[in-house]
């Protein structure tokens, strides 16, 4: 530590951070913008300056700037001299004589930290009377919105989308008072992490494009602590509503799991809330096929008569349903008839929750990931997979070259200079993957294998770790390299090891396991990420019980053995392949369908209730690292919708052994129900504060900022009488502008906002330290701790990977855009997200004279589909991919053979967007 | 990201004159402004193809690029005509009557600075300090630096360039 | 007859000194000797005694800049870079035209001296791409050189090898500045990069780099040969050896003089500029380039070494003089260089950016006769915010402003005139010669 002297006052800072940090944390307001916590200093806005004094005899000073000055025991600095405030006056003074004052019209408006600082250096007045600089703007695609004009040039977006997020298509183009932040032309960013362009610009230049088109004043928005829900990796977020209408989803500040950023798909996914396919009224099938609406009441009516006592029921939960309503689910139907209703990951699933709970090895947080000094990726395109990892993994590649930095005494904060001397230097980044991937870039090593053969190398790996016997008939080359990696692996200080179930394949993750173990017994701080499809895999795997299978499902229906069968939150067709799905459909006589949007699985169902989606309701989901995290909801009217485990609850009503839980009226009971019963999930309680969480003068947390407008006027339109303030028994928040905004627990802050900081740069404002951990704690509660040594687990080599004599062995590929169910129904992702893609390496491409976007027929077993062709040079011989999650391809399986045929005159992507502007493929 | 399918666009010269640069440094993105300056020598100017096959050249982004090319004041990014003149508008020309002669020189052509004659011989552009100070007023054409503007006659001056060519 | 080191060889008629007629000069006889007589850290010790300061506008001392170069295993691995600043680009600055274009083999004599006193494994020229004659000259030489055996391996059986490449800029004021010149060579934006790390430790590429002035390193060769004391002796006043001075302006003959360090400045203004022109009057002077503060009539007699010259209020900078008559508005004068700096602002930080702009606007409010009392109180306010040390990431701005704020020292009158006489009257007096 070290101590310093502000205007006459010491305070104690930490040593080697610099001096705009070190004022920040203290609570201090010194303005600033090209300074971000996660992107360094580079001192281009001059904006954070201030005076220092050389010792106690030195009255005149000179003006450093806090961001690149390093803090040294004993040095006096005033923030308050006149000198220093006149400079900072000065200087947004210059900045704003380009900038075109077009604030009414700007959507960032009133969370603008240009508008704050420019209040806080007290420039008010203009004085430069002559011609503005004028710039054209660009389409940048549909997900974010361009407007150059208000630039202030602070050079944050190229930072962040080139160095910080390895994006190449946004630069600072031109020079002097021309420079230009944008594409060499029109067209879509590139970068998955491009919508974080929103929260890094300081001004209006990067606004979020859904957002620009469904306007609200962002002080309007109503909020809460949200979880994302478009990938198991579960950042916190917080969805903006205004009339009912998700409006845009910002970044919640969560040190160990997202910390400043999110990824495209999951900041604009959300959208899917608003989708017009939402359920919105319970229905029941008649016998024409067409639903006929029902009240909430007629519903409840009919659920309960299809439970009733002597209904033989089963049900299949989901992986995208909260902990709560899968509960719920196997609570009604008993344990030994509900299914989880994983999909075609479920082996891989399984083998990653033995690895979680029985591997050995911690789970790696956040800033344990960018802490890596090398990191091992086994089986997984980790950006398509769990973007965020990915971005975490990006920084962890810098760190021997921060090394170096640190060597010749340059701080790490220090961006440019630490860049400048690192240059190309990369810390080890290996990845087996069974296709090129996104971070290729960064990677120090790619070796592209079909899935056995990855498996087959971590289990070489680990064996030449523990001086094992190796695996057999390994390549010269795949030898060489595991004897490289090993002495790197044993060099290393902070090992990674990443895997999960995008392969399908649990015998990767077995290999990932047994990997994690081998270095893990060489180093303590070896640290595991296993990925995960979705936002409650992990949870629902948690829930302890037979865990049925969907085949013994479609087996006791065929057996006669189900009258009734409770669908929650899931569609079949994207778990079994269409054949079972009828099957099943054709062997149970009444289907009940719960779900927030309509699939194609409600045409299956007698009974279709309508499900509160994310922002809705409130419920609890586990990550990918076991990290139990509450959500809460933003919008008060739900209509006719209920959550999915409120709808399970008044099922119970008549079953005759499991009345208990229709008492179960509020979510804490539910959550007390559950940690009684399964003792591993007793954390999930401790997750967030209960209901009755009440502030220092007893009121609840707010869901709305203190300048929240229009709340009495907002319905009167259609009434006159004020509206009563919505009461939400189930959470500790309320829908008002009325309890404490500063000391919240993490887990109940639905904005952040401090007098004169009314943008996302006040988060420092409630960080213990800046870029460190919530003053509120650390929302969540990760239930799963490693215990006892490192285990390999049970396992088996695979062998050696065959191509196949005739055709092709179908690989699983993700992609962020596409893969998942929910988020592709939000307009921005579908704009986005490519069509039905068959993988080809270059060498088939060419054999079968193909080349990209053309069409080819994949045969399988069970038939055929037409898809685009990608060219990925890097794919193993006698391979394919395939994207899994894209609604023509539900009934691919990863492991198939296939077989292809050139197909003339196939529409490509860039053909079928019909006039609309609606896609026509699904 | 680099479209290796817009290489052919360079010529094999060309692509031999960058490969010779790359292999002089460490890396390839390093030759970036050594690679629009050949390509440029060649064409005369940077087109947008130019800029992308020269991206992929070198395996970054035309936007990666563009930054470079942009910012720099030799590097042209429009058409230029056959010659391109620059007129030094700094202070010693300035002193010596630069403004003078540049508006005689600017009647002559019947263009102003950014602009290029109708016939395509000539775009104008203001340079800084030439660096000849004590033989100010001066511009280039071309390669050529011609100097003591004041004292001569432009016209005979651009058909003696001409010629020269 | 005074030592001319750095002059001695050009021609009357501007024509290159080629390999042979530079050898013939005694030229590479002191490479050679140094090269086998002499070690690094001799050569490094002899420039520190020579009290050689840049050349280039900063007159940092060459022999300490060296010194923090890290030697031997201290530098790791890789190579060690020495680039002769060749980017010569500051108005009204003429002086390093001269020997690129007709003597190249001394800058690179100086360059390979230099480069073995620092290990350097590779060298670079980086020269302005306007200056093409230079170019062709440099580049020849540098052939000459590989063919002779003073560059590439083992120079000359002496054990030390070195590189030597000739970059041509494509064109920014701004590459002047050191680690923008790095940047710039490394293909990327040349903004100034933060200091430290210095270049000396981690420049180009990351390695350890020194740049240097083409003068600078001119006078590296006869430093080494003719010994620290001959050299110290060269200057009359308090800095050591000799310097290439200038004039340009309305003087009789504008030219470039290699005269002693510490020359007085009425002796280089009236005899060898020979005087203004007739019917012109001396107004005041920028001694050393654009971004130096005017000096007036009242300093003509001081001498030109960088302490006196610093006392006065202004800087040595490039040494090359523009001079300011009585018939040019100092206003006019004044806004052409800051139009210039705003142009060449990279654009990286603020202050210059923004603020330079806005100072040619309020400049322009002055030409164009519509500037009032608050015009001119707030041009001095942006002056002095935009070129206060250490307001900027980069020294250009602080430059910018130095002639800008000098001239409100000086030719006060002149900006109240243009505000009382809404206009210029300057620009009815003509310019004719």
């Amino acid at each position: 530590m070290a101590t310093i002297s502000i205007d006459g006052k010491h305070y104690e800072v930490e040593d080697g951070s610099n001096v705009l940090e070190a004022v920040l944390g203290l609570g201090l307001d010194l303005p600033y913008f090209c300074w971000h916590p996660a992107l360094g200093s580079v001192g281009s806005c001059r904006q954070c300056a201030l005076l220092q004094f050389q010792n106690a005899d030195d009255d005149r000073g000179r003006i450093v700037m806090g961001c690149m000055t390093q803090v040294t025991d004993g040095m006096l600095l005033s923030l308050s001299d006149s000198r220093a405030k006149a400079f900072r006056a000065d200087v947004i003074e210059a900045l704003m004589t380009n900038h075109p004052h077009d604030c009414p019209v700007c959507a960032e408006g009133g969370e603008c930290h240009l508008q704050d600082m420019t209040v806080m250096s007290g420039h008010r007045d203009r004085r430069y009377n002559g011609l503005k600089n004028t710039h054209v703007n660009q389409d940048l695609g549909p997900l974010i919105h361009h407007e150059m004009n208000r630039c202030i040039a602070c050079y944050r977006c190229v930072r962040y989308y080139q160095d910080y997020a390895g994006g190449t298509d946004l630069a600072a183009l031109g020079s002097h008072d021309h420079v230009y932040f944008g594409r060499h032309e029109d067209g879509t960013l590139e970068s998955e992490f491009a919508g974080n362009l929103v929260e890094v610009c300081p001004t209006g230049v990067f606004t979020d494009k859904s957002l620009v088109h469904d306007y609200t004043r962002k002080w309007d928005l109503q909020s809460a602590p949200s979880i994302c829900t478009a990938c198991g990796v579960g950042c916190n977020t917080i969805p903006g509503e205004r009339y009912g209408r998700l409006k845009r989803i910002h970044n919640r500040y969560h040190h160990e799991v997202n910390g400043y950023f999110l990824c495209d798909r999951g900041r604009f996914g959300g959208g899917w809330v608003n989708s017009e396919r939402r359920l919105r009224q319970a229905g029941a099938q008649m016998s024409d096929g067409c639903f006929a609406p029902l009240t909430q009441e007629q519903a409840v009516q009919r659920l309960q008569t299809l439970c009733g006592a002597d209904s033989k029921l089963w049900g299949i939960g989901s992986p995208r349903a909260s902990l709560e309503s899968n509960w719920m689910l196997r609570s009604l139907v008993g344990d030994e008839h509900y299914c989880p209703g994983f999909g075609p990951e479920q082996d891989a699933l399984r083998a990653v929750m033995t690895a979680l709970t029985e591997g050995g090895v911690a789970t790696a947080t956040l800033p344990e990931i960018e802490a890596a000094d090398l990191v091992i990726i086994v089986g997984e395109d980790i950006t398509q997979s769990a973007p965020r990892i990915a971005l975490a993994l990006r920084q962890s590649v810098r760190n021997l070259g921060l090394e170096q930095a640190a060597n010749l005494g340059v701080q790490h904060w220090q961006d440019a200079a630490v860049r400048n001397i690192a240059q190309n230097t990369r810390s080890p980044l290996v990845e087996w993957v069974s296709a090129s991937t996104r971070l290729a870039d960064v990677a120090t090593k790619t070796l592209t294998l079909a899935p056995t053969d990855i498996a087959r190398m971590g289990f070489a790996l680990a064996a030449a770790l523990d001086e094992g016997a190796g695996v057999d008939g390994l390549t010269a080359d795949q030898t060489t390299h595991v004897v490289q990696l090993a002495s790197r692996v044993l060099g290393a200080k902070r090992p990674l090891i990443v895997s999960g179930c995008s392969s399908h394949d649990a015998s990767v993750v077995y290999a990932a396991q047994a990997l994690a173990a081998a270095v893990a017994r060489r180093h303590a701080a070896t640290r595991v990420v296993y990925t995960v499809p979705e936002c409650n895999s992990v949870g629902v795997g948690l829930l302890k019980g037979t865990h049925k299978d969907l085949a013994d499902v479609v087996a006791a229906a065929e057996a006669g053995h189900i009258d009734t069968l409770v669908v929650l939150e899931n569609d079949l067709y994207r778990r079994m392949k269409k054949e079972w799905v009828t099957r099943l459909a054709a062997a149970v006589p009444n289907i009940v369908v719960l779900d927030a949007l309509e699939t194609s699985t409600c045409d299956a169902a007698q009974l279709v209730l309508p499900v509160a989606s994310f922002t809705e309701a409130e419920g609890t989901l586990v990550n990918a690292e076991g990290r139990a995290q509450r959500f809460y909801p933003v919008v008060s009217d739900v209509g006719e919708r209920l959550p999915g485990w409120q709808w399970l609850r008044l099922a119970a009503v008549g079953r005759a052994n499991r009345s208990d839980l229709e008492t179960l009226m509020h979510l804490d009971q539910v959550l007390e129900a559950i940690a009684a019963e399964q003792p591993q999930l007793d954390g999930i309680r401790a997750a967030a504060p209960d209901a009755s969480y009440r502030d220092r003068v007893g009121l609840k947390a707010a869901r709305q900022p203190h300048r929240y407008s229009g709340r009495t006027a907002m319905y009167a339109d259609k009434t006159l009488h004020e509206p009563k303030t919505p009461v939400d028994e189930d959470a500790p928040l309320s829908f008002s502008m009325e309890g404490e905004s500063h000391a919240l627990p993490s887990a109940l802050r639905s904005f952040v906002w401090d007098p004169g900081w009314n943008s996302n740069q006040s988060l420092h404002k409630f960080q213990a330290e800046i870029g460190g951990a919530l003053k509120g704690g650390s929302a969540g509660i990760r239930l799963i701790e490693p215990k006892g040594q490192p285990a390999p687990g049970a396992y088996s080599v695979p062998a050696a990977f065959e191509p196949p004599l005739s055709g092709w062995y179908l690989t699983a590929q993700y992609r962020i855009f596409g893969s998942e169910e929910m988020s592709a129904h939000a307009p921005g992702i579908l704009a986005v997200s490519a069509g039905p893609t068959l993988i080809l390496s270059a060498d088939d491409a060419l054999q079968l004279a193909l080349a990209a976007d053309d069409g080819v027929t994949l045969i399988t077993a069970d038939g055929s589909v037409d898809c685009e062709v990608t060219v990925d040079p890097a794919l193993p011989k006698g391979t394919v991919g395939f994207v899994v999650g894209h609604a023509h391809l539900l009934d691919l399986r990863a492991g198939e053979t296939v077989s292809l045929e050139k197909k003339p005159g196939l529409m490509r992507r860039s053909e079928v967007i019909a006039s609309d502007g609606v896609r026509v493929y699904g | 990201m680099t479209d290796l399918d817009v290489i052919p666009t360079l010529s094999p010269e060309e692509i031999a004159e960058i490969e010779h640069e790359v292999a002089l440094i460490p890396r390839r993105d390093s030759a970036a402004i050594d690679a629009l300056m050949i390509v440029q020598r060649h064409r005369g100017w940077v087109s947008d193809s130019s800029l992308k096959a020269i991206a992929a050249l070198l395996e970054m982004s035309p936007e990666e690029l563009d930054g470079i090319a942009t910012f720099y004041n030799l590097i042209y990014r429009q058409p230029v005509g056959e010659q391109v003149i620059l007129f030094c508008d700094s202070v010693s020309c300035w002193l010596r009557n630069g403004d003078g002669v540049k508006e005689k020189l600017s009647e002559l052509l019947g263009i102003d600075y950014g602009q290029t004659t109708a016939d395509g011989r000539y775009t104008l552009i203001p340079v800084p300090c030439l660096g000849a100070c004590d033989r100010a007023p001066v511009m280039m054409v071309g390669d050529d630096l011609h100097t003591h503007l004041d004292d001569c006659d432009l016209a005979s001056l651009l058909t003696c360039e001409a010629n020269h060519d | 007859m005074t030592d001319r080191p750095l002059t001695q060889n050009l021609r009357p008629d501007g024509s290159p000194v080629w390999l042979a007629d530079y050898e013939a000069n005694g030229g590479y006889q002191g490479l050679r000797r140094v090269l086998t007589d002499s070690t690094p850290e001799a050569c490094q010790q002899v420039v520190k005694d020579a009290r050689l300061r840049g050349r280039g506008g900063a007159g940092f001392p060459t022999g300490m800049k060296w010194s923090f170069v890290p030697m031997g295993e201290k530098a790791g691995l890789g190579p060690k870079y020495l680039i002769a600043n060749a980017d010569e680009m500051e108005p009204g600055t003429f002086k390093d035209r001269i020997i690129l274009e007709q003597d190249p083999h001394q800058l690179i004599e100086g360059m390979i001296l230099a480069a073995y006193a620092i290990q350097a494994d590779v060298a670079y020229i980086f020269l302005r791409g306007e200056y093409t004659v230079a170019a062709q000259r440099v580049a020849a030489a540098i052939k000459e050189c590989y063919v002779a055996g003073y560059l590439g391996q083992d120079i000359r059986g002496s054990g030390y090898s070195l590189e030597l490449h000739l970059h041509r800029s494509a064109g920014r004021y701004i590459c002047g500045e050191e680690t923008a010149l790095i940047n710039a060579l490394e293909g990327k934006r040349a903004n100034p990069r933060p200091k430290p790390p210095f270049p000396q430790v981690s420049g180009l590429w990351g390695r350890p780099t020194i740049v240097n002035n083409v003068e600078t390193l001119c006078n590296i060769t006869h430093i080494l040969t003719r010994g620290a004391d001959w050299y110290q002796s060269l200057g009359l006043g308090a800095d050591s050896g000799t310097k290439l001075f200038g004039a340009s302006g309305n003087v009789k003959t504008p030219g470039v003089w290699e005269l002693p360090m510490g020359t007085p400045i009425r002796e280089i203004l009236e005899n060898h500029a020979g005087g203004m022109h007739d019917g012109y009057q001396l107004r005041g002077f920028l001694p050393g380039g654009g971004s130096t503060d005017f000096l007036t009539p009242d300093h003509l007699d001081l001498a030109m070494d960088y302490d006196v010259i610093g006392k006065a209020g202004s800087r040595m900078g490039t040494g090359t003089m523009i001079v300011l008559d009585d018939r040019h508005c100092p206003i006019g004068m004044v806004r052409n260089l800051a139009r210039f700096f705003a142009h060449e602002s990279c654009g990286f930080c603020t202050p210059c950016r923004d603020g330079i702009p806005w100072i040619v606007q309020l400049l322009d409010r002055f030409e164009q006769g519509l500037a009032t009392e608050e015009d001119l109180a707030l041009l001095e306010e942006k002056a002095r915010f935009i070129g206060g040390i250490g307001n900027t990431h980069c020294a250009l701005a602080p430059g910018a402003m130095e002639p800008v704020l000098s001239a409100l020292k000086y030719f006060r009158e002149d900006f109240e005139q243009h505000i009382s006489g809404r206009g210029c009257r300057y620009q009815s007096l003509g310019r004719g010669h």
